[in-house]
């Protein structure tokens, strides 16, 4: 699981990843210690607000009504930002937007970056484009810290390392920073991080981060971290430069207000996070010189374009849907093969790739409701799944090859069988004979052939009932009731 | 909301529950006549499509909305014995029949909807009962479904309707928020995930020392059953109408 980023291009299926998960005891104990920890916080300090339903609604209406008007927001972002200092550049794809980074990091005449916790950096794999280039990037955030010095890969949103407990830390960081006598409290292991990572913050020229939020009306950028290292990268690099998503963009300063409630509590269970960083542009007596951000379309307008995948959109990264899910909490985040996991990610990443890889994403989920029912901003995430598996169905069922698709043929020849009541008595009757060979004494099947074989794989299934109820109910009627 | 109301119920009985599971149906039809409702079973119902929608095959859904339509237009209030069924019409009907563009079947959507509940719904909300007269002297745990307490907003009626059974000892089932893995064609697509947590939900049903384990979903239950009985754990599982059809007179 190490070495080679997560690519929903080259991932194996949902299905086939989860099983190697579910195999490892250790990842399995710390996920689900590690998302009860955060759960709990986040029950109590979301259930001490009066108003949370209120607030979910005014974030679900502030990004709703910004991605209907989001060509305007970013040239006011653009417009701002520019007027105070910063460089914008427009990237259609994660092809381009690596290549405006690396050019700028090279431009800043540094062969190092320090960079902030970023996912949108983790979705363009930035860090191998950047090594490609003999650019030495250094993940400042402690647990990217903990996933680039394990060469591992994050499984979550805003706890990249979620799937690591502190024994593990411990080993990579003795092993990886040369320090065998290395305690494992936790106070030892942020000291070793510490002192790793001071001597970077004060040696590397240029910075590189994600944002949170975009602020179109002041042309301002939003960071909100636990650690202050992210503080120390905006702050102390000659030149910044912040890569975003089309999606990050807020229309005004006090959406912020509604935002820094919702964010930090459904996150991390925090009323607000320790660090709230906004800048906008450049300042002369203060901070870096140069600032670019780099705004990155990469399949978001055609997200856009969908009525019903739209409100994807509208995701803060709050990852409290990952932590909801007892499905995630099940396999980790490595088995969607995506960095984007859990279920925003079974609806992301697949709309990311235009559906075209990660088609077993949308079905790597039973439906329950939990992260629909967590999420800060409302995205009906179980709609949208069953939105992206009609697309699924659409793209397997089109053309010739559509045609001998196992599981369409069965369904559309039971929809067929659901529009007659004379053929649905039939279809009952008929399942009554194919299964009794299947029958065992006790009145139980304990096999079942083909795909239906995952059902009897650790259950039972009880045979049919002789009697059908709308059978009993004729009789019934009969007998002059 | 009156008790003394007699209502002409028209009861969709959904078809895996009428395939698979007849007593439920036959229960409920005990306890709304018990109450002195009438019950009546429109002939041609079938299925409404939860299972092709939630799958992706939407447009094998659409008919099978209209069919709905056809068949339960005319009910004074319809009854069904799946939550699941109930959130599938409730979240989804509306936007299908537009989607449709049939203007009259939008219209008739919307005015069938508000009368159409969850068994335990109709007892609890429409009829205003806790008490429906019921009897079953065994050890039980409730099982909340994910649509019954999300799409549907149960919250405690089943626990509230179960509390008022006469010589029943109802205890609490640990992680009742928590999915049982069903998820219909989830089982069986991701049987692997599914299994897993299917085996959390299997422990804190034996953490209850309970004989049965009670639902307003024969969908979770037949999946939890089927993890019960492979490991021949002598627990069972019931459908709440089963219990409260029980009564004195009657052998359960």
């Amino acid at each position: 699981m190490s070495g080679t980023a997560l690519d929903p291009k080259t991932a194996p299926t949902f299905q086939i990843a989860a099983k190697t998960m579910l195999g490892d005891t250790q990842l399995r104990k710390n996920v689900r210690h590690a998302t009860d920890v955060i759960q709990a916080k986040r029950a109590r300090v979301v259930g001490e607000m009066p108003d949370w339903q209120e607030l979910r609604e005014a974030g679900k209406q502030i990004r709703q009504h910004t991605m209907e008007h989001l060509d305007y927001y970013l040239q006011e972002f653009e417009a701002n930002c520019t007027r105070a200092g910063g460089v914008v550049h427009w990237a259609k794809d994660a092809e381009e937007a690596r290549r405006i980074i690396v050019g700028l990091v090279k431009a800043s005449r540094s062969d190092e970056v320090i960079k902030i916790k970023s996912m949108t950096t983790e979705e363009i794999q930035l860090n191998s484009a950047l090594e490609a280039a003999g650019i030495h990037p250094f993940e400042t955030d402690l647990a990217e810290l903990i996933i680039q010095l394990g060469q591992d890969r994050p499984s979550h949103i805003v706890v990249p390392a979620l799937h690591k407990n502190r024994q593990q830390i411990r080993e990579i960081f003795q092993r990886e920073m040369n320090l065998p006598e290395l305690g494992e409290k936790p106070q030892d292991l942020a000291d070793a991080a510490r002192m790793f990572l001071r001597e970077k913050f004060l040696r590397v020229k240029t910075g590189v981060s994600g944002a949170n939020f975009l602020i179109a009306e002041t042309g301002g950028v939003c960071v909100v971290e636990s650690e202050g290292n992210g503080r120390m990268c905006l702050t102390l690099p000659e030149t910044l430069i912040t890569v975003a998503g089309i999606d990050k963009v807020l229309p005004r300063f006090e959406d912020l207000e509604v935002m820094l409630q919702l964010l930090p509590r459904s996150a991390t269970g925090e009323r607000m996070n320790p660090y709230n960083s906004i800048w906008t542009g450049v300042d002369a007596s203060d901070g870096p010189k140069a600032f670019h951000v780099v705004l990155m379309d990469n399949a978001r307008t055609s997200i856009l374009a969908d009525a019903e995948g739209r409100q994807t959109l509208n995701c803060i990264r709050c990852a409290a849907c990952q932590n909801a899910c007892p499905v995630y909490r099940q396999t980790g985040g490595h088995a969607y093969g995506s960095v984007y996991a859990g279920p925003i990610g079974a609806i992301l990443t697949p709309q990311l790739q235009e559906m075209h890889h990660s088609q077993s994403l949308p079905y790597a989920s039973s439906l329950c409701g939990a992260c629909y029912e967590v999420c800060p901003v409302k995205i009906n995430i179980p709609e949208v799944l069953i939105h992206l598996r009609n697309k699924v169905v659409l793209q397997n069922t089109a053309g010739v090859a559509g045609l001998f698709d196992v599981e369409a043929g069965a369904m559309k020849a039971m929809a067929m069988i659901f529009r007659s009541e004379r053929r649905f008595r039939a279809a009952q009757r008929l399942g009554r004979v194919a299964e009794s060979p299947l029958v065992k004494k006790d009145g139980w099947i304990g096999w079942l052939p083909g795909m239906l074989g995952g059902w009897t794989q650790v259950r039972d299934l009880q045979e049919m009932p002789k009697e059908t109820f709308r059978d009993w109910w004729e009789k019934r009627g009969k007998n002059g009731r | 909301m009156c008790q003394e109301v007699v209502l002409r119920v028209a009861l969709f009985i959904t078809c895996y529950n009428d395939t698979l599971f007849p007593e439920t149906g036959k229960s409920v039809v005990r306890v709304l006549e018990r109450l002195g409702h009438t019950v009546e079973f429109p002939a041609g119902q079938t299925c409404c499509g939860q299972m092709h929608y939630n799958t992706g095959y939407q447009a094998e859904a659409m008919p099978l909305l209209e069919r709905f339509v056809a068949q339960f237009r005319d009910a004074e209030a319809v009854v069904v014995p799946s939550s699941s069924c109930v959130a599938m019409m409730r979240d989804h009907y509306p936007k299908m029949a537009h989607e449709i563009g049939k203007a009259e079947l939008t219209v008739e959507v919307e005015r069938l909807l508000p009368k159409v509940f969850e068994f335990s719904e109709f007892l609890t909300k429409r009829l205003g009962l806790e008490d429906v007269g019921a009897y079953y002297p065994h050890r039980v745990t409730y099982h909340a479904s994910c649509h019954g307490l999300r799409n549907l907003g149960l919250g405690d009626g089943p626990m509230r309707l179960l509390k008022a059974v006469r010589g029943i000892d109802l205890v609490e089932l640990q992680g009742l928020e928590q999915c049982c893995g069903f998820g219909g064609t989830f089982a069986v697509k991701n049987a692997e995930v599914s299994s897993a947590m299917l085996a959390e939900k299997t422990t804190a049903v034996l953490n209850t020392k309970a004989e049965a384990c009670t639902a307003c979903d024969n969908s979770c239950l037949m999946h939890i059953q089927g993890a019960l009985h492979r490991q021949r754990t002598g627990v069972k599982t019931v459908h709440l109408a089963e219990i409260l059809a029980g009564d004195e007179g009657v052998a359960r």
